[in-house]
């Protein structure tokens, strides 16, 4: 038998393996551990707040961790830095690149940064003396588009690529420390655990992957859904991932587990997850969809408790609070709204 | 000919990864869904209480919603 052949049987073997082993420990459904909690009630949010002010499609928002501020990048060509209470614009900052497709706040809320067809990250100092927004670094090294981006600190950045890898880049020198490959698809969004030492991403290979950032390895990977996984997110246990794809579903997978407890579906879902976000306590799900809606789940018994109606086109990103005080819907209509 | 050495060879490689990769991720230590569903169904229930967008903001504690007053100047 020649090696590839060997190699081939070898890989062949050891995913019948895996799947036994996530078979072994499947001892209940999620279900059934909660055939016995009733579902949540109607949720009903309301828009406290729109944000206007973009004049082409938003594809991109996330919180500061002040639960106040909040960045959202459109393909106006602008990242608007906003102050939700009061719905003014700190910052407008005008980008080189108006392909952008993903922003991020930094935890300390002394940068933002974006990224998108310019195969870029560009991260923006919001606090430089003169109180101009200037660009303070260009990580360029990734050969496909920048789908996602998230600090880990001011001078920490992960990405995520359309050239199917994500990296961790340091700020200040403009370098990858790490290359994080395997994925065999477009790494369309990425979400990092709150202690910093694991991110997670999806791509369009139909899998999740959870990565150690400092070993530089991929741990464990999720497959099940049947087209590109476009958002993901961790739920706020850090033990559970959820996962929002092209096939109209919503999954949540178990870390400890290794494997998926459940699928949020429903007949008349037709169109694609382009974003989601679980509330404080995880038990609600909000998840923006291709038709122009966000549906809101109880993620303990998959059931629609909720919508949000109000955009005039497709929900592109949303984002909760830290605080879990809000909602914020992105939309290609040009409008951020909040809700609670 | 040195072209196909090479490229086979890089498949080699590949191969190799995956399979390397495919061992490390076959050792993951696996808790049972018992637990791992009873302890996310926990920390919902937990924290239900303190989950705005559940439980619902009274306007007074909702920044995105000063509470109404009549100012009379």
């Amino acid at each position: 038998m020649g090696e590839m052949e060997q190699l081939r049987k070898e890989a062949e073997s050891l995913k019948d393996q895996i799947s036994a082993a996530r078979k072994a420990v499947h001892d209940v459904t999620l279900p059934e551990i909660v055939s016995g909690t009733a579902v949540v009630g109607r949720v009903q949010l309301k828009t406290r707040k729109t944000l206007r002010g973009h004049l082409a499609k938003i594809y991109a928002m996330h919180w500061g961790t002040d639960s106040k501020l909040c960045v959202s990048a459109s393909q106006d060509g602008k990242l608007i830095v906003w102050d939700s209470y009061t719905t003014n614009k700190v910052h407008a900052i005008p980008l080189k690149s108006s392909w952008v497709m993903t922003c991020a706040y930094a935890p300390s809320g002394n940068m933002v940064a974006c990224g998108g067809l310019d195969n870029m990250c560009s991260i923006y100092n919001l606090k430089g003396k003169d109180g101009n927004v200037k660009v303070m670094r260009e990580l360029a090294a990734h050969t496909g588009y920048l789908s996602c981006c998230r600090f880990l600190n001011d001078s920490e950045i992960i990405t995520s690529s359309g050239d199917c890898t994500c990296a961790l880049w340091d700020i200040e020198t403009g370098t990858q420390k790490t290359i994080f490959s395997g994925h065999m698809g477009d790494c369309m969004s990425l979400a990092v655990s709150h202690d910093f030492n694991m991110f997670i991403s999806g791509a369009c290979d139909y899998t999740a992957k959870l990565w150690d950032i400092r070993e530089g390895a991929c741990r464990q990977t999720f497959g099940g859904h049947e087209s590109d996984i476009n958002a993901i997110g961790f739920f706020p246990n850090g033990n559970a991932v959820l996962t929002g794809s092209d096939d109209g579903t919503c999954k949540m997978y178990d870390l400890r587990a290794d494997q998926e407890l459940i699928t949020y579906q429903d007949p008349s879902i037709m169109c694609g997850v382009t974003s989601l976000a679980p509330s404080l306590s995880g038990r609600l799900i909000l998840a923006g969809y291709d038709d122009f809606n966000c549906n809101i789940w109880d993620s303990l018994k998959a059931e629609r408790v909720g919508v949000l109606a109000g955009h005039d086109n497709r929900v592109s990103c949303i984002g909760v609070t830290p605080d879990g005080m809000a909602a914020c819907t992105g939309s290609w209509d040009s409008f951020l709204k909040i809700w609670n | 000919m040195s072209n196909n050495s090479a490229s086979s060879s890089s498949s080699l490689v590949i191969a190799q990864k995956a399979v390397k990769q495919l061992r490390l991720e076959a050792s993951v230590r696996r808790i049972k869904v018992s637990q791992a569903a009873a302890d996310l169904k926990t920390f919902c229930l937990q924290n239900a209480h303190k989950d705005p967008l559940l439980i619902g903001v009274p306007s007074s504690d909702n920044p995105f919603r000063p509470p109404k007053s009549c100012v009379l100047f």
